[in-house]
């Protein structure tokens, strides 16, 4: 089942790019999404047995993000063949400086959205880590075309910055592979194969200082993968500039991948017994990354970009979760699930807006709910979603990671961690009210389109799960969060 | 022993400007040409000496001076340098930092006299050589601690000596050492690519310019100070290049000269196809040897 | 002995990458890098030649050694830009700094507590060096081509040390490696020839129209 996750977009990914017509490539896409979802979905119902000595495995908490990827995935597919029928062909202008410019190659776009979630489900389902580093790699290099689907000289300058700092960032994280390799050899010479398994198994073997020094490379080299702040400075150019289908993936399912890398180590280091190492690290990142965001995200004049701040500061409250340990932990996990559902579906909105305003100025947009009805009903309730107030589910997640702060006796802590969620707050709620409220004052052309049913589905099928998961966590899900934040500490 | 002892300053004496009418023919050779007589430095230096020199109402005692500084220096240093694995008249631990700064004097009175004579072509001349020095002096100094340390002695006879030793343990930093002095060499003895020889244009040239105003006798002097100071140089590289160590000390020595005439042909033939480098990218030239000698310095103290 | 001869051609050529001004000589150097890494896969093999480091070493060479050049030459060759380097950090400054770290990686290394001795003494400090001049040649240089081979020689910093502290990796991680890397380079290559026509330049500096604080 494992090889069928990841063999199905790697095929169809082959088929799309040599596909002449637009409209089956665009129902191929979205009939991979759905197939690939139905897999994940049938590994919770059934287990999935190890492949290759234990390369490729599925436990909780990759369970746990490739439902994620699966998820939002399948929502962005179906928002993507809206967003590419509306898609003009040949040379168009840019709204923001009226420059012509062409878009790449469908084909080339479809090709490289399902190659990226191969490579995320490979980052998922790899217990080898070697083999999470390729899948890793694989993930910057399928979605650098992506961002640079409008050809003008803004996406190229994102895309190179992305391409060189998180390469950059990955080969740092190549060496700590290395080092975890000496962390791991024996006396006689022989070494611990690096499957999470059999290190978890001889973990009281491992030498400390290597096994540290690997823990930094990789905080280090997938966190600037995952956005954590001072390394976060290609993630506002790259998903501002993205289109926002690749900006919901990027933002959701393709941070949590590379947290994903950071949390297989520490589940050795717990193992080891160096679990307070790893975890003031943790904690430092977590809050710088959150204080930067709130920096940034005030007065911030581009609503995208405001997002992408955004992601930053719940990338830092994820860290942050994991650095308290025991009960934050499994707020975490839960945030996890809650930021990624909510972020996209903020993604997907500000897309549709983007299409009817032609502009990405906060200021240049007003009336909203009177514009775009849903689009903009579904705006505010992407508003209070994402600040953590109830009943959506972030605040359930947010709130849990406060107490165990409390709990553990970390008062500064705890009350940092207020001020700034308290700070964004302020931020994003000026701009995003802003933009809601007001007379419709959307291009006089585009006024009076009604919703294309594809824009506005997926967002709101998003939005309903997070309030879901608000009111109630199904004991299955629950479960699951449970064993992830188990291994994690 | 004794007479063993002088032969290397001895061959020094008699040797060097043959070395130079090597270097010559070599490039006429090449250039397709006949050329000078292998001997024709001997003549020139003869012809010199039977003539007059002029000084000009500018210059003090320095101008009339440095010559004679400068041969004495380098007949004082052909005292300090072994040839074929024997051992140089004078040794005593640290005679690698006299040699350097003997080399030092010769070139600083060079420079005074140069700027002396009051004219601008000496001058800019002056400022150049004084600049490539600077730049070649930590080349120099680090490739011979390299030496030092790998040979576990500061006296350049005892150095040379051991070379076999140090080839054997550490051939890497010897092949870097090698290349850094052979670039020191070229420098010292303002060769392509840092300077022209032949050239007849005061403002390319570097060396060539500080001594244009002397004349006869004084100009006798610095010209077989010159082919002192490249035999001289030549030979510490030699040294390195042919360990050879046969046992009898006439073989070695008789090597050793016949490593420094190749030493000579392979200096002509890089003259020949080789033009000079831009003046700007002289220091960059420089620099990278230095950073070569550093690096042997660095393999050796591991 | 090879071993140690090669690890000092691959300071050398890493040396020579910092004082390089002419782009073609800088994508030569980083390609016999490249051959020299193949090489050294070879010679640290002390149990003789067998099928896996011979196919390793020749993917290397070829990868490495031919098809990135090519690549990158392809890419230079396009687009009319100026073949010069153009440091923030003068070559000079930049030589010097090489020797420090070349310096500083020797003492660093020598306290390393390492489980077991490697093939040589040279290895770990050369390798450590090589990635420390990979990014600052990154850090230091202004075209966007510089910076790719920046980051190639990086990877072949990490790799030698790889190579140095582990003793066998499994075949497919060091293919997917090496595949990595390839792709890598080739988007790159892609995107320098997109810049290139987009803004007549591959300055990566003047790549700064985003940003926050408007200056």
């Amino acid at each position: 089942m494992i090889l069928a996750l990841l063999a199905l977009p790697t095929a169809a990914a082959l088929a799309a790019y040599f596909m002449r017509a637009d409209a089956p490539r665009r129902w191929l896409l979205v009939l991979a999404a759905v197939l690939h979802a139905a897999l994940t979905a049938a590994t919770w119902v059934t287990r999935a047995a190890p492949v290759a000595s234990g390369w490729l495995a599925l436990d909780a908490p990759g369970q746990l993000f490739l439902s994620i990827t699966s998820v939002l995935f399948l929502m962005a597919a179906g928002y993507g063949v809206g967003y590419l029928r509306r898609e003009h062909r040949g040379a168009r202008t840019d709204f923001v400086e009226g420059l012509l410019f062409a878009n790449a190659p469908e084909a080339t776009f479809t090709a490289c959205l399902l190659l990226f979630l191969a490579a995320m489900t490979l980052v998922c389902v790899s217990h080898r880590f070697g083999l999470l580093w390729v899948g890793i790699e694989a993930t910057t290099l399928t979605s650098a075309p992506l961002i640079y689907f409008h050809r003008h000289h803004r996406s190229l300058e994102a895309t190179w910055k992305y391409l060189m700092i998180c390469s950059v960032g990955i080969a740092l994280a190549l060496l700590g592979n290395f080092f975890l390799t000496v962390a791991a050899s024996n006396a006689d010479g022989t070494v611990v194969p690096l499957i999470l398994e059999d290190l978890v198994r001889s973990a009281s073997r491992l030498h400390v200082l290597w096994l540290r020094a690997a823990f930094l490379l990789f905080l280090v080299g997938y966190g600037t993968k995952m956005g954590l702040a001072p390394l976060h400075t290609w993630l506002p150019d790259a998903h501002s500039e993205a289109p926002s289908v690749v900006s919901a993936l990027l933002s959701g399912a393709l941070l949590n991948c590379a947290f994903l890398g950071i949390l297989r180590l520490q589940q050795v280091c717990v193992a080891a017994g160096e679990a307070a190492f790893g975890q003031e690290l943790l904690v430092g990142f977590g809050l710088l990354s959150m204080a930067v965001a709130a920096v940034f995200v005030l007065g911030q004049p581009d609503y995208k970009r405001m997002l992408a701040y955004s992601s930053v500061e719940h990338m830092g409250i994820l860290t942050l979760g994991v650095g308290l340990g025991g009960a934050a932990t499994f707020g975490a996990m839960l945030h996890a699930v809650n930021h990624s559902l909510t972020k996209a579906m903020l993604f997907l909105v500000a897309g549709n807006i983007l299409a009817t305003y032609q502009s990405k100025s906060t200021a240049d947009v007003r009336g909203v709910l009177r514009a775009l009805p849903v689009s903009g009903l579904l705006w505010l309730t992407g508003l209070f979603a994402i600040t953590g107030s109830p009943p959506f589910g972030a605040f359930l997640s947010e709130l849990t990671i406060f107490k165990a702060a409390l709990d553990h006796g970390r008062v500064v802590v705890a009350i940092a961690y207020l001020v700034l969620l308290a700070l964004i707050f302020v931020g994003m709620a000026t701009a995003m009210l802003q933009m809601a409220q007001g007379p419709a004052d959307a291009p006089a052309r585009r006024r009076g389109d009604t919703e294309p049913w594809l824009t506005i589905a997926p967002p709101a099928v998003l939005a309903a799960v997070v309030l879901g998961l608000g009111l109630y966590v199904p004991d299955a899900v629950r479960q699951v969060l449970e064993h992830a934040a188990r291994a994690f500490g | 022993m004794a007479v063993v002892s002088f032969l290397p300053p001895l061959l020094a004496l008699a040797g060097a400007p043959l070395l130079l009418g090597v270097i010559n023919r070599t490039k006429a050779v090449v250039a397709g040409r006949i050329g000078q007589p292998l001997l024709q430095v001997y003549f020139d230096l003869a012809k010199l000496l039977r003539k007059g020199a002029v000084y000009s109402r500018t210059t003090t005692w320095i101008f009339r001076a440095a010559p004679c500084v400068g041969l004495a220096a380098m007949l004082s240093a052909a005292t300090l340098v072994p040839l074929g694995g024997g051992a140089a008249p004078v040794a005593f631990a640290g005679d690698l930092v006299l040699f350097a700064y003997l080399l030092g004097v010769s070139r600083v009175f060079t420079v005074l006299a140069a700027l002396d004579t009051g004219s601008s072509f000496e001058g800019m001349g002056a400022s150049r050589e004084v600049t490539f020095s600077a730049l070649a002096e930590p080349a120099l100094l680090l490739a011979l601690a390299a030496l030092a340390r790998q040979t576990g002695s500061l006296s350049l006879s005892a150095m040379y000596a051991r070379i076999g030793v140090g080839w054997t343990t550490a051939a890497p930093a010897f092949a870097l050492l090698a290349g850094a002095l052979l670039l020191v060499f070229l420098t010292e003895n303002s060769r392509i690519p840092i300077d022209d020889p032949t050239t007849h244009l005061e403002l390319t040239m570097i060396h060539e310019v500080m001594v244009l105003d002397h004349g006869g006798p004084d100009l006798a002097c610095i010209l077989y100070g010159s082919a002192l100071k490249l035999w001289l140089l030549g030979a510490l590289l030699v040294g390195i290049l042919v360990p050879i160590r046969s046992g009898s000390a006439g073989l070695d020595v008789a090597a050793a000269v016949g490593g420094l005439l190749t030493l000579a042909m392979l200096i002509g033939l890089i003259e020949s196809s080789m033009a000079r480098l831009r003046l700007t990218r002289v220091p960059q030239f420089l620099v990278g040897a230095g950073v070569m000698s550093a690096v042997a310095l660095l393999l050796t103290l591991r | 002995m090879w071993t140690d001869t090669l690890l000092v051609f691959l300071a050398l050529s890493s040396l020579l990458l910092l004082g390089s001004s002419r782009l073609t000589r800088c994508i030569r150097i980083v390609a016999f890098q490249g051959v020299v890494l193949g090489a050294l896969t070879l010679a640290v093999h002390r149990d003789g030649l067998s099928v896996r480091p011979l196919l390793l070493a020749v993917a290397i060479v070829g990868i490495k050694g031919v098809a990135f050049p090519w690549v990158l030459s392809r890419v230079l060759r396009a687009g009319e830009v100026r073949r010069e380097v153009e440091p923030f950090i003068s070559y000079n400054v930049s030589l010097v700094v090489g020797a420090l770290t070349l310096g500083l990686s020797f003492w660093w290394s020598a306290r390393l507590p390492l489980p077991m001795p490697p093939v040589s003494s040279l290895i770990v400090p050369i390798a450590f060096f090589t990635t420390l001049a990979g990014l600052f040649v990154i850090v230091s240089r202004r075209k966007a081509l510089t910076q790719v081979l920046g980051y190639l020689v990086l990877e072949n910093g990490i790799y030698a040390i790889g190579i140095g502290l582990v003793a066998e990796t499994p075949m497919v991680v060091e293919l997917g490696v090496l595949l990595d890397v390839f792709v890598a380079v080739f988007v790159m290559g892609i995107a320098i020839f997109h810049i290139n026509r987009e803004f007549d330049h591959i300055d990566a500096d003047r790549l700064a129209v985003l940003r926050d604080w408007s200056a």
